[in-house]
């Protein structure tokens, strides 16, 4: 594929996708460098400190808006993944009836509108009179977490070599040996990205958490929002900060496993 | 360890697929039409519902009861749903004009570099939305990036009000959902044979109309894909209307929140629910469409 652009003439294009990258990033970027200005009103520059993030790490209610966060976060994906693993090596073995409503129902989540999932999840707690905290976030999160767990795994099963696992149980393996020794390991990388995918998307929901979190279970986008409805101030700029570098580890990590996750495959 | 599932294949699948899709159905599926349900009851003032059948949320979708219990035509929610609309179109457009050149210029370039620009796009997708917002009031907020060195050229004396109006929630809403717009279309680039273009250079077409004949035409696909993710996305944001907006320019999303929340109103939030999940259900009903359509062509 060569390059069709016309090399005599200014390039506008390359112009204006470094623009777009600009603007992509520039926000961001100046969040980072406000987080560690000096000065109590966040938008004037005096100093470099790094004093806001030891002020925002000493306060109590963030620290249990943390904690809260990664259990949350913890829970969800751990079972999310199982359940996603599980439905993944039934949908990829072979085509039945209720093969395609099993895949819509596991997709759902990502078609349903966050705020209607997060008020008909209200809506049915109310109803079963469930109470309302940690527990209800979690159940809440489990579901919006399987289909992005689900998705590196199938992508990984499809480019699987289905003929090892037959010729595990020729061997005489049980079930569960044949997955502990032959899908397993080399459905890992899949089963990882499927977990960093998880955790990512649980650790930074907002709206869901909005509406079925009870009083006292404040995760840390929630309590980001509280902050935010007062105002900027740069203890905000420091924990966004640190919630940002959380997501971006982990989708480096994502990017990683699956990059292994493509490589592999193709060996078969 | 000995163990061995049910050699039945129906008991098999059961086994694997009964958690996933008995959570998502108990805890997505019946929890919708619970909502729907409760969009026909009374609402209880307290929160929550009334036992009982009432019209009543559908019924305030368009008219408000006067003191003798006539219904008089109220547009003022109809317009909160028109303002949703016409926003998420906007959006769509807008990104679709940023992305479409934006993942032209990706697909040329290098394999390494590529992969470098791609990775770029998406990794705002996957950071909290919040913060990307709350990011642009530090850049259009009174004192923000904007402002400030106007105010000390002596070119504005008062706030510009970039803030809470449907500017800035339109800036969030293509800010949040440009990568969905980017993605799909460059997945629809990669795939076109590059000989097709070069060959049109050689008959000496224009620039314009090998991208209007050619390129516009192979990755239509891409751009339907893009466009109805990110109008979807737009059209139920929460996150751009409460922080951008200020909470006084809402949404379709803020008012159902609001509904769910201070006002107590369950029953219309829940019709609020209804209508745009029936919105959300045809613009699916199109991607899916679409989607079948380019599984056929690869």
């Amino acid at each position: 594929m060569s390059s069709v652009t016309n090399k005599k003439k200014f390039n506008w294009l390359k112009l204006f996708s470094n623009a777009f990258f600009v603007y992509l990033y520039a926000p961001i970027a100046v969040l980072i460098i406000y987080s560690f200005n000096d000065n109590r009103i966040a938008q004037v520059w005096t100093a470099f400190s790094t004093k806001w993030y030891l002020k925002a790490f000493t306060n109590e209610d963030i620290q249990r808006a943390i904690v809260n966060s990664l259990k949350v976060a913890g829970v969800a994906t751990v079972v999310a993944t199982l359940f996603a693993t599980m439905a993944a090596l039934v949908l990829s073995s072979s085509r039945f009836r209720g093969h395609g409503v099993s895949n819509a129902i596991i997709s759902l989540p990502l078609l349903v509108p966050e705020i209607a999932t997060a008020v008909a999840t209200l809506s049915f707690f109310a109803a079963i009179e469930f109470p309302l905290g940690l527990t209800s976030i979690i159940i809440a999160h489990i579901v919006f977490c399987i289909p992005f767990a689900f998705m590196p795994i199938r992508a990984r099963l499809a480019g699987m070599d289905q003929t090892l696992q037959e010729a595990g149980r020729d061997l005489y393996a049980n079930d569960w040996q044949v997955f502990r020794y032959v899908t397993f390991p080399l459905l890992k990388p899949g089963i990882l990205a499927g977990g960093i995918l998880s955790f990512i998307i649980s650790i930074d929901d907002f709206i869901i958490s909005l509406m079925v979190a009870g009083a006292g279970a404040t995760t840390l986008p929630l309590y980001i929002y509280s902050m935010i409805r007062l105002g900027v101030s740069p203890e905000i700029n420091a924990v966004s900060t640190v919630l940002f570098c959380i997501s971006v580890t982990a989708i480096i990590a994502y990017w990683l496993v699956s990059k292994q996750n493509e490589e592999k495959v193709h060996v078969h | 360890m000995a163990f061995n599932l049910p050699s039945n294949p129906l008991a098999r699948r059961w086994f694997g697929l009964a958690p996933a899709v008995i959570t998502i159905f108990a805890f997505m599926v019946i929890p919708i039409m619970i909502l729907a349900v409760f969009s026909f009851m009374p609402a209880d003032p307290y929160g929550g519902v009334d036992k009982g059948f009432s019209t009543e949320a559908w019924i305030q979708l368009f008219f408000e009861r006067d003191l003798d219990d006539s219904l008089i035509f109220e547009p003022v929610y109809l317009q909160i749903i028109f303002r949703s609309i016409v926003l998420a179109v906007l959006a769509t457009m807008i990104t679709l004009a940023i992305g479409f050149p934006v993942a032209w210029y990706i697909v040329q370039q290098p394999a390494k570099k590529r992969e470098l620009l791609l990775f770029l796009v998406t990794i705002p997708f996957w950071t909290n939305l919040l913060i990307r917002a709350y990011a642009w009031i530090l850049i259009l907020g009174k004192n923000g990036m904007i402002e400030k060195p106007l105010y000390a050229l002596g070119l504005i004396d008062d706030s510009l009000e970039l803030m809470y109006g449907n500017l800035a929630i339109g800036l969030g809403l293509v800010y949040s959902y440009i990568p969905l717009m980017i993605l799909p279309i460059y997945a629809s680039l990669e795939k076109l044979d590059f000989n097709l273009v070069e060959a049109a250079h050689d008959l000496y077409a224009k620039r314009s109309s090998v991208i209007r004949k050619i390129v516009i035409p192979l990755c239509l696909p891409g751009i339907i894909a893009g466009s109805i993710l990110v109008f979807v996305l737009s059209l139920g944001d929460f996150i751009s209307p409460s922080i951008l907006g200020g909470g006084k320019k809402m949404m379709l999303s803020n008012l159902i929140q609001f509904q769910f929340s201070s006002a107590r109103n369950w029953p219309f939030g829940g019709a609020l629910t209804m209508l745009l999940l029936l919105l959300v259900g045809i613009g699916s009903f199109f991607y899916v469409r679409v989607s079948k359509k380019r599984e056929g062509i690869a």
